[in-house]
């Protein structure tokens, strides 16, 4: 009962500040909706047993990424707000009617769709791991069985590092 | 029912309490040591010795005006000093102050919660505390301040990554990311963290020495710089929470360099038998003596180093301190699977 | 009520269609982006609530990556826009037309 209460809580908030963030015309407010979004997600992520995640959520996304995008809004921060006259060929409102239309049908899939029971998953199943806790467990699988993308991902992002600066920068 | 709701609670109020008296007390803290430090006096008007100053200080933010600039946000500018005071308070809900004591024939833990991510949250949590610098300067709608918020925050991300990583060794060291197994794990190996992992404890030392914008890092906030920093725009009350935001996180670092890497609630040398007299002391004053003495280090440098400027700071940040960390770690990995 | 991994699976649905209505409805370069942060963290929420019901960490692993990439897609996207604001002073993706005929 307690995890219902909790769900239905949490998915409001996240619901509410993701539209918030999607319908503010100022940036910075939209920015900050943005955060609280992320730091109620890493909420979900703690009721849903992922702790390890949750944090990597708050430290790496709420932290870090819209940090990156704060100071973005204020390098270019503008003299005249971006949406000054509305355009004629932008159909806004049929547009959030097909949006909404597509939740309900996505909804009613979801909720009458489940009859079949679910397929059996890879090999790596829990009792296979020699370590307990969530973050053990985590890392154990990021550094035997997933190992090459974990390499890989650390390629990437020195890629994206390289390629950020080289992008900022005013003169090569 | 009471395990689950009221024992924390109290827990908490007491936790609260103890903090922000001790916050308020840091500022006579550090005006009477830099008066020592420079041969004066300091304040000995207020109460005996200039005891009861806080108190005075106090009551003079709380009654003075409260001006908002005509064009600042308004939310965002109310907002940004209680988003810099919340991460310095609840960290301390991982940091653990003792182990056990028996009151009234109940166990309590003298921690407030024992999550198997301690460590993680300590760093998120100070993570987020970045963004009420950057608010602050962007809700004041005047240049000076944003400016030197933009600059604040840029040297906080900056040494965030040297802290992180150097707390990457110590728990490669102790096995764990819960603050409680932390000091476990000193008191198993019989030698604290801080003489195992001695470059480690620096690179904390000076990275949360610019964490938490004190000298000789705090060009953001001087009064000689850009005229007062990321605060220049706010008076009263509101200035107050972000002078006791900037001592709480002091104290924060503080607490967590005594857990980490000097044996948080432990006593010092528990096999002497000679120096068993010191079993006198309880637990959690062992961990607040020790902490006072990081946070009479951080007045102790304020009061003597001079400032850094902003691309040296940023210079010895990237090029100096994140390199030793990732040399640390690496050495510290090598060494572990080396002694397995 | 029992919480399904449906009741996230519609959760995630929801944030999805939130996460591209404000990438097409939009336009403010800015909150494009930020809508396909949103749209990332709806599939994690999804990742992350089949793991808790499989009892299996390999959708915590796949988040983790989801959230690498997130963040190298920021950083390289917030560089863009920065390269472009210095070129014409807008982040409005309706000015954005250099290479139109």
């Amino acid at each position: 009962m307690g995890h219902a209460i909790a769900f239905y809580t949490l998915s409001a908030f996240i619901l509410g500040f993701a539209v918030m963030v999607v319908t503010t015309p100022d940036t910075v407010h939209s920015v900050l909706f943005l955060v609280l979004d992320f730091l109620f997600v890493a909420a979900l992520y703690v009721l849903l047993g992922a702790q390890f995640l949750a944090v990597i959520q708050i430290l790496v996304y709420a932290g870090g990424i819209v940090v990156l995008y704060l100071f973005v809004v204020m390098l270019v921060n503008l003299k005249r707000a971006p949406e000054a006259h509305s355009d004629p060929h932008r159909h806004t409102k049929i547009g959030i009617g097909l949006a909404a239309a597509t939740l309900v049908e996505l909804a009613v899939i979801l909720a009458y769709g489940y009859a079949r029971p679910a397929p059996t998953l890879a090999e790596t199943t829990t009792a296979a791991m020699p370590v307990v806790g969530n973050t053990q467990q985590v890392g154990w699988l990021l550094y035997t069985s997933y190992l090459i993308p974990f390499e890989i991902a650390s390629m990437l992002l020195l890629v994206a590092m390289i390629g950020a600066i080289v992008l900022a920068k005013r003169e090569l | 029912m009471i395990d689950l709701f009221v024992v924390p609670l109290l827990k908490i109020l007491v936790v609260l309490n103890v903090t922000l008296v001790c916050v308020t007390y840091m500022v006579l803290l550090e005006r009477k040591v830099i008066a020592w430090a420079q041969s004066r006096l300091g304040p000995m008007r207020v109460g005996p010795y200039g005891v009861l100053q806080p108190i005075a200080d106090a009551v003079k933010l709380m009654i003075k005006e409260d001006i908002t600039p005509t064009r600042a946000d308004k939310w965002v500018f109310t907002a940004a000093p209680v988003i810099s005071m919340v991460p310095a308070l609840i960290v301390y809900a991982v940091i653990p102050f003792g182990p056990e004591v028996t009151l009234f024939g109940r166990t309590f833990t003298l921690y407030i919660a024992d999550i198997n991510v301690g460590l993680l949250y300590i760093v998120s949590v100070a993570s987020v505390g970045v963004y009420g610098i950057i608010l602050a300067g962007y809700a004041s709608n005047s240049k000076f301040p944003l400016l030197a918020s933009l600059r604040a925050s840029a040297q906080l991300i900056s040494y965030e990554v040297a802290v992180t990583l150097t707390l990457v060794s110590v728990i490669l060291v102790a096995g764990s990311l819960s603050m409680v197994e932390i000091v476990r794990a000193q008191e198993h190996s019989h030698v604290w963290f801080g003489f195992i992992q001695p470059l480690a404890f620096g690179i904390f030392f000076i990275g949360g020495l610019a964490e938490t914008n004190r000298a000789p890092f705090d060009l953001p906030e001087a009064e000689q710089e850009l005229t007062g920093g990321f605060h220049t725009e706010y008076s009263g009350m509101r200035f107050a929470l972000f002078f006791l935001a900037e001592y709480a996180n002091m104290i924060v670092v503080s607490s967590v360099a005594t857990t980490l890497f000097f044996g948080g609630w432990l006593r010092p040398f528990p096999n002497v038998a000679a120096l068993n007299f010191l079993g006198i002391i309880p637990s959690w004053a062992w961990f607040g003596i020790k902490s006072f003495v990081f946070l009479y280090i951080f007045v102790w440098v304020r009061a003597t180093l001079p400032r850094y400027r902003y691309d040296q700071l940023m210079r010895l940040g990237w090029k100096v301190l994140i390199p030793l960390a990732i040399i640390n770690l690496v050495v510290t990995g090598i060494v572990k699977v080396a002694l397995m | 009520m029992e919480i399904t991994p449906t009741h996230y699976q519609i959760l995630s649905a929801a944030l999805f269609i939130i996460g591209v209505v404000g990438v097409m409805m939009r336009r403010n370069l800015i909150i494009i982006f930020m809508s396909i942060e949103l749209i990332l963290n709806a599939v994690n929420i999804n990742l992350i609530a089949y793991s808790a019901q499989q009892q299996n960490v390999v959708g915590q692993v796949f988040a983790v990556f989801v959230i690498a990439v997130a963040a190298a897609e920021a950083a390289v996207g917030l560089g863009i826009i920065l390269a472009f604001y210095r070129n014409k002073e807008t982040v409005n993706i309706d000015e954005m037309n250099l290479m139109r005929w």
